[in-house]
């Protein structure tokens, strides 16, 4: 009985660990001998249509440019929520072989800090953070998203009837907190009465409580809202229900998501750095480097949603903020 | 702070309150039954997101609300009965095949939403239900009679959920079954089928608790939906003392604590957002603590049944 009673539990728990790295497996894309092998890790899935969206996107990209699968090699493992699972997944991808291998969380530094020396020929890259820990093999890279957070306040400075705008986030941390930052510039430098609440759930992925964060900030008469992270469905969801509820996007364009709701998008691009760090590894050159994402360098760009429309007011003042921030003339604070 | 007093933000804090309190008072609902019965079953957070997504697949592939529902029981019965296999008749540890089905719920709810969906969608979930005359009683109507239709069904079920323990032969049946099996047994009551059926209508609930975030509160699925709000409910059974009521009120108390830092955060009340976002669990372990239920946990809680042997 006792073996039976054993022998179930370790099927029960195979089954469960199976489905569960099945889920978070590696997708090979391509296999190639000869070609430039990338691999990813990210917390949420590929298509979350916000942070490891916009990195998986941009790999694709690069990947199509660069001359397709039998250039680039792209095999990803996402919803790796469970650091030391990230950390399995990168070191596994290191040991065989990957050229470049993109630990796409500010969570996942300290392990890429451990493991890099061991793997000189191996370019690492992780953000959001700038921290290269002083090694030639690591890229940290970021997003100025209080630059993008700074245009949209404008816009929804100016298009909320009521004056009163609601943001929902997930932790005070990272992009996040300087993209609301941003925000909460850009709103009061068009409208100074506008009241800007900020609510933070806590958590990235807790998708209920971001719906009640929001359905909260429309109770109190939110006509506009706003938010980051993989949660923020459920703050559109809230605004969808109530009807008459502006939302603007960050990390990746989230016009699909509410296209009669969404007014525009910060749009994150970081094909122009994933390009500079493939070239780069080509030659030699493995890290030692920090990107940041800005307006200024295109790795920013603001997404209208065109379906939407936007009063020319706001565009017209969202133009200026951007080549005001582009020209210096206007500073944003992170 | 007397911003926080007004009508308005009473009325909202207070229906957002009944709406997290939903999901939670099903699952804990239903793994009272279990608990009584002596199944602890872990795995109630996997059951609720397998059902989250059976519920929101089917509203997505035929916009019938009422059959995700039933999805999301079938799968929820589905993945009682195997949890009832592994723990009563294989007599497996009840914890270890808990957390193997939260674990093959999670990876596997993903998984087929990767496969199957691929990116986020929204459906239209249960709307608001106005009861007539009801909801139109000042401060009350809004609050009491102004949600969706599980909510209703949710705190409808609490008397119910008591009755049947109570009052009937099978919550007897139950609660002997929990406290002592072998004189269960020797009643001639099936220890096994008696424990087989309140985990099955405890995984029913936790699928209707899934199916009630992905259909009416947040309206989509994503990996990972629920969040570990199994593991709240799974507290709460314990927290409410292994009663329906106690269950009810320990679901209320963690909502309002929730929905209470929402509103103080909105109204832009000076207390950092991480201590606020600890209220809820601060407070449920100050409740736990000042609230003794000892001695009434079933007393072969997490034992199974061995005839001859217990």
């Amino acid at each position: 009985m006792k073996t039976r009673q054993f022998a179930c539990v370790v099927v029960m728990l195979l089954v469960a660990a199976m489905t569960v790295s099945a889920s978070g497996q590696a997708e090979p894309m391509a296999d190639d001998e000869g070609a430039f092998r990338i691999a990813v890790v990210m917390p949420s899935a590929t298509t979350d249509t916000a942070f490891s969206q916009s990195m998986y996107s941009a790999l694709v990209t690069v990947q199509e440019e660069m001359g397709g699968e039998s250039a680039i090699e792209l095999v990803y493992s996402e919803t790796m929520f469970v650091v030391p699972d990230a950390a399995a997944a990168v070191r596994d991808y290191a040991t065989q072989g990957y050229d470049l291998i993109v630990a796409h969380g500010s969570q996942y530094g300290s392990f890429i800090q451990d493991m890099a020396p061991e793997f000189p020929e191996t370019a690492f890259a992780w953000g959001t953070d700038v921290n290269t820990f002083g090694l030639d093999n690591v890229y940290a890279y970021t997003a100025a998203a209080e630059q993008g957070g700074y245009v949209n306040g404008v816009m929804a400075g100016i298009m909320s009837a009521g004056g009163q705008i609601g943001v929902t986030g997930p932790v005070e941390v990272g992009d996040a907190r300087t993209y609301i930052s941003g925000f909460v510039q850009g709103v009061e430098s068009v409208n100074p009465a506008a009241q800007v609440s900020q609510t933070w759930t806590g958590s990235f992925s807790d998708v209920a409580l971001m719906t009640a964060a929001a359905q909260t900030h429309i109770a109190n008469g939110a006509d506009v809202l706003t938010g980051s992270s993989q949660s923020v469905v459920g703050s559109i969801g809230a605004a969808q229900e109530a009807g008459d509820v502006l939302w603007f996007g960050t990390q990746a364009d989230q016009t699909s998501l509410a296209p009669e709701l969404v007014v525009a998008s910060q749009v994150y691009d970081w094909t122009d750095m994933l390009t500079e760090m493939i070239e780069n590894a080509k030659s030699g050159v493995y890290g030692g480097e920090a990107y940041v994402l800005t307006l200024q360098n295109g790795g920013l760009k603001i997404g209208y949603n065109d379906g939407f429309d936007i009063p020319a007011e706001a565009i017209d003042a969202a133009e200026a903020a951007i080549a005001g921030i582009i020209d210096g003339s206007i500073v944003v604070e992170p | 702070m007397n911003e926080i007093l007004s009508a308005t933000v009473i009325t909202g804090m207070l229906n957002t309150m009944f709406t997290l309190a939903t999901p939670l008072l099903f699952a804990a609902l239903g793994e009272t039954f279990a608990q009584k019965s002596g199944v602890v079953n872990l795995g109630v957070d996997g059951i609720m997101l397998m059902s989250a997504f059976a519920a929101f697949y089917v509203v997505l592939q035929t916009t019938n609300l009422w059959l995700g529902l039933l999805a999301a029981v079938a799968v929820g019965f589905g993945m009682g009965l195997i949890m009832s296999f592994v723990s009563v008749t294989m007599k497996a540890e009840q914890g270890v095949s808990g957390i193997g089905l939260q674990m093959f719920g999670l990876g596997m709810s993903s998984l087929l939403f990767k496969v199957m969906v691929g990116t986020v969608k929204t459906v239209s979930g249960f709307p608001r239900l106005e009861i007539p005359l009801l909801s139109r009683i000042p401060f009350f109507g809004p609050v009491f009679f102004n949600s969706n239709i599980l909510v209703y069904i949710a705190f409808a079920l609490v008397p119910i959920c008591w009755w049947i323990l109570e009052r009937t032969t099978i919550g007897l049946m139950i609660k002997a079954v929990g406290q002592n099996p072998a004189a269960a047994d020797s009643r001639g009551i099936n220890v096994d089928l008696v424990r087989y059926g309140s985990v099955c209508f405890g995984a029913i609930l936790a699928g209707v608790a899934g199916a009630s975030i992905s259909i009416s509160i947040v309206n989509l699925f994503q990996d990972n939906l629920t969040a570990g709000q199994g593991f709240i409910a799974v507290a709460l059974v314990y927290f409410g003392g292994w009663t329906p009521i106690g269950v009810m009120f320990g679901a209320l108390l963690f909502s309002v604590a929730n929905s209470f830092q929402l509103w103080m955060q909105v109204l832009g009340v000076n207390v950092p957002a991480s201590i606020a976002n600890m209220l809820p669990y601060v407070l449920t372990i100050v409740a736990l603590t000042v609230t003794v239920y000892r001695g009434r946990a079933p007393a072969a809680l997490n034992r199974p049944f061995l005839r001859g042997e217990n």
